[in-house]
This record gives C-alpha cells, structure tokens and sequence, in this order.
C-alpha cells in the first residue's frame, strides 16, 4: 500500500480528507511515474492538475518530497525510495511557494 | 419572473448572489472553490439550473466544474472518484488538447512572441465559457493561448474547433498583457449556426458555419500599438456585445475605441464620441432598448483606473457617440478599482438590471437601466467577470 499527501486544493478537488493509500500495480520498482498512474487512476478528476493531459509533464510549481529529499527532479521512472515503497513514509506532492 | 441570480468569478473562488425580483435584498454564498482562480462561470439558457465554471490555478492547471441544481453542488464532470478500475470515468473534463489529427485539425502553428519571435500554442486556462440557447450540455470555451473549443457532453470532453486557430492569421496574433486569450463567444440568436469570438491580441472574427471555417472581420479598426494600424489582425478588442433582437449589429471596447458594426463585423466606426476616455474593458447592450448601451471608461492602458477618480457607467440611448455619465450611487472620489472585460452584465427583467465587478471586490447593481447604482457586495477578492440569471 503506498500513501501519497495531497496538497489541499487537490483533497478538496480528489474529496479526501488526508493522505490517500493506493494499490499499485506489483511491478517492481516502484516509480514516481506509477504512483502518478495509480493515483489517477483511482481520482481522475486529478489528471491534468499535476502533470499536463498531453506531455505528462510536472506542473512547474509543484514539488514530489519523500523521506525529507526533494525528488522533484529526479525522473519520472526514477526509483522512488524503498520506505515509500513499503508504505513507511509517504511521497508527498506539494505546492511550491509562488504567488499568493 | 421571480428572481434573479448573479454567478461572480474572482480571483480567489466563485460566490453566487440571489434577489427576488425587486432586487433589493440579496443573499450570498461561497466562496465556491476557495483559493482558485475562477474566471467565469455562466448558467445554460436552456436550462438555469445547469452551471458551468472555469476553475484555474497556477499551480494545479484548469478544472471544469459543473452544477446541476444552480449552484448548490458542483462536480468535475465525469471525474469522479473511481471504485472500480475497469469502469474508471475518463477524467478528461479539463483536457483541452489542440487539434493536431491530419483529418480535422490542423498543424500546431505559431503565434507572435512578446519579442516578436514565432512561439508555439500552449494551452494555460479558460477564461469564457458560453453555453448554447437551447441544449445544456453544449457549451463553447474560450482558452489561451487562443482557441476555441466545444463539449456536447456537458463539460466530459472538449473537442477544438481548429478552423479558427488555423485560418491563416494566427502566426500574427500576439498576446496581451494579459496573455493571448479569446475572452468573447456570441452566438447569434437568430442563427445558430452564426458566431463571432475576440481576442487579445488579435481581433474579432466570424464563423458562419457553427465554427468550421472563420474569418477576422477588423476593417475599420484603428490600432496604434502595431506596426499597420488598420491590419487585418492584431488588434486587442477588449469585448463584444450584440442585442439578441438585432443580431447584425455589434458593439465593441477596443484597447482604446468604442466601435460599432451593423452589418454582422464587416466594417466598423468609431462611437466614442464625447467619452471622457475610450479605453475600457467592458461594454454591454440594455436587454430591452437596443441603441442602449453601456461601457466604464479606464483612464488609459497605463493607468488601470477611472478617469479622477470617480466610478462612472456611460450610456448611450443613440447606440454610441452621445453618452451620459451614470454616478448615482457610485464613488465618486479616490476610486482607482478597474473593471475587466467579463465583469459586466445585463438581466432581463423590466427594468432592466445592469450589474458589474470591480478588482476592489465590489459588485455594483442598477435595477432601473442604470439610472442609480447600489454595492451588492463589497469585499470580494478581485472580481473577474459577473453574470446574471433571470431566474422562472
């Protein structure tokens, strides 16, 4: 099970409360890029608010922290750490500080 | 009639205010999705119950959100939360995607950089949604970078109506200071199949084929601010506006210039007149005399505010050129608000109501054509566009 932390715009759009469990597929490693996948998946009101529907792209002003280090720029199908793997820490998507 | 219903969009979520049709008392909710950019919302004529939102962010992108019972709850159209993973809804209410297929679309042009090189078409937001008069799941937007697109499934999928950004002229269209958006969607109400769309910077242009084919109709305009002042595009019309009952007439706040056409956009004159500025954003036709209309002078494209500070409606009973500044019930001192190009509206009870938003966070409202004015709300986040609703 991994846990994801969704910034607050997103729980209110997603209608959670705290942070989300999802069941990603067994594939092995887990990848920033599948977490995405899966959460969409199961909030599909969610696609396009943090990677772009045509590129796939990070928005720019959102930043993937896991296990306190910013994996914002690591790849995609980067491998994420085996602690969020595990479901011991979650991977948190969070807005960066820009505007107001 | 028993009511009216008034939908604002503001910089930092959505408020919906009611009034019986005295227009006196009036009841307020929201914000509506608190902390998002909402640039317009709008209500099906066809159907008032049915809402449609533009809800953005610089952060999270653009969501479209639709209400099915005037505004009481609201959903993204088919991107609700998924049990079951084989029956997943497509979550493509936001997906505005060009046109590129070789059978319908066109090539992804480009379009006029700030420092004049060519730049490729990326969509950011919705910034006008228009549904059609008679079906409430049909609903044109208008994006940037510039387009126009289309749902006929309420708001599920949006599908590009790429005659438009690849006519021909767009590698000449260039953005605004406020980006290159199309902020204007009319329909003819006589003729479904008729449409004219604006935009910044670039021009008003018509589709008389419900949106496959277009063409710039911006002869007789006047621009300063590009190289050939009388171009066929380029210009920065700021708002449209047309009478249902005479559809061939139209109404426009240019960057600078009130014009006027009266044969559906083919040629256009300048209505200025006695105008103490005629830079503006909004400009709008009373909904039941035709020759009456309505604009708020901004001092200049430099100075986002009233001319000495005083808040002032002009109208003009003459369909232009003669106006009467309208100040009853407005500041009339260190006022220096501004009142952006969606932000004003016309109901169509008797009298006419004339409503608008101001960036200070006030929406002002005239239950008698504009003769006197009244704050129905004062302290809003910075509005960004009002409509209203005559309410069965």
């Amino acid at each position: 099970m991994i846990r994801v932390v969704l910034p607050p715009h997103l729980r209110t759009l997603a209608r959670v409360a705290d942070e989300v469990t999802l069941d990603v597929p067994a594939a092995v490693p887990l990848t920033r890029a599948a977490v995405l996948d899966a959460l969409e998946a199961r909030y599909p009101m969610l696609r396009g608010t943090i990677r772009d529907h045509v590129t796939a792209q990070r928005r720019p002003f959102l930043r993937f922290f896991a296990c306190a280090r910013d994996l914002t720029h690591e790849p995609a199908d980067a491998v994420l750490p085996g602690a969020v793997a595990s479901g011991e820490e979650p991977l948190l998507i969070v807005g960066a500080i820009a505007g107001g | 009639m028993s009511g009216v219903r008034v939908l604002v969009g503001t910089r930092k979520g959505a408020f919906i205010l009611t009034a019986d049709a005295t227009r006196r008392r009036w009841d307020i909710s929201g914000p509506h999705f608190a902390g998002w950019e909402i640039y317009h919302l709008k209500g099906s004529p066809a159907d008032p119950d049915r809402l449609y939102a533009s809800q953005t962010s610089g952060w999270f992108g653009q969501v479209i959100q639709r209400s099915c019972d005037g505004g009481k709850t609201w959903e993204a159209p088919g991107g609700g939360v998924t049990q079951e993973p084989g029956q997943m809804p497509q979550g493509e209410s936001n997906k505005f995607a060009y046109d590129v297929s070789p059978e319908s679309g066109k090539p992804l042009t480009t379009h006029q950089w700030y420092d004049g090189t060519q730049h490729p078409w990326e969509f950011k937001r919705v910034w006008h949604l228009e549904p059609s008069f008679t079906d409430p799941d049909a609903v044109y937007a208008g994006v940037e970078d510039a387009a126009l697109f289309r749902t006929s499934d309420g708001g599920t999928t949006w599908q590009e109506l790429a005659g438009l950004r690849g006519h021909g002229t767009g590698p000449k269209w260039q953005p605004g200071a406020g980006g290159m958006c199309l902020h204007t969607i009319l329909i003819d109400p006589s003729n479904s199949r008729r449409l004219y769309i604006a935009i910044s910077a670039a021009g008003a242009f018509r589709s008389d084929d419900g949106g496959d084919t277009w063409r710039p109709i911006n002869r007789g305009l006047h621009s300063q601010y590009i190289p050939e002042s009388t171009a066929e595009v380029g210009h920065c019309v700021h708002r449209l506006a047309l009478h249902p009952s005479r559809p061939n007439v139209l109404f426009m706040q240019k960057h600078w210039d009130v014009m006027r056409s009266d044969d559906g956009g083919d040629s256009w004159r300048e209505v200025s007149g006695n105008l103490p500025s005629d830079f503006g954003f909004v400009i709008d036709v009373h909904a039941h005399e035709p020759e009456t209309i309505y604009v708020v002078p901004i001092k200049s494209d430099a100075e986002h505010y009233p001319p000495e500070g005083k808040l002032r409606v002009y109208r003009s009973r003459s369909g232009g050129n003669e106006w009467e500044a309208l100040s009853k019930g407005l500041p009339q001192r260190d006022c220096y608000v501004n009142v952006l190009r969606d932000a004003m509206c016309v109901d169509t009870l008797e009298p006419c109501g004339v409503y608008f938003g101001t960036t200070g966070g006030q929406v002002y409202a005239s239950a008698d054509g504009g003769d006197s004015w009244t704050p129905i709300v004062r302290d809003l986040p910075a509005v960004l566009s009002v409509e209203v609703q005559a309410l069965p």
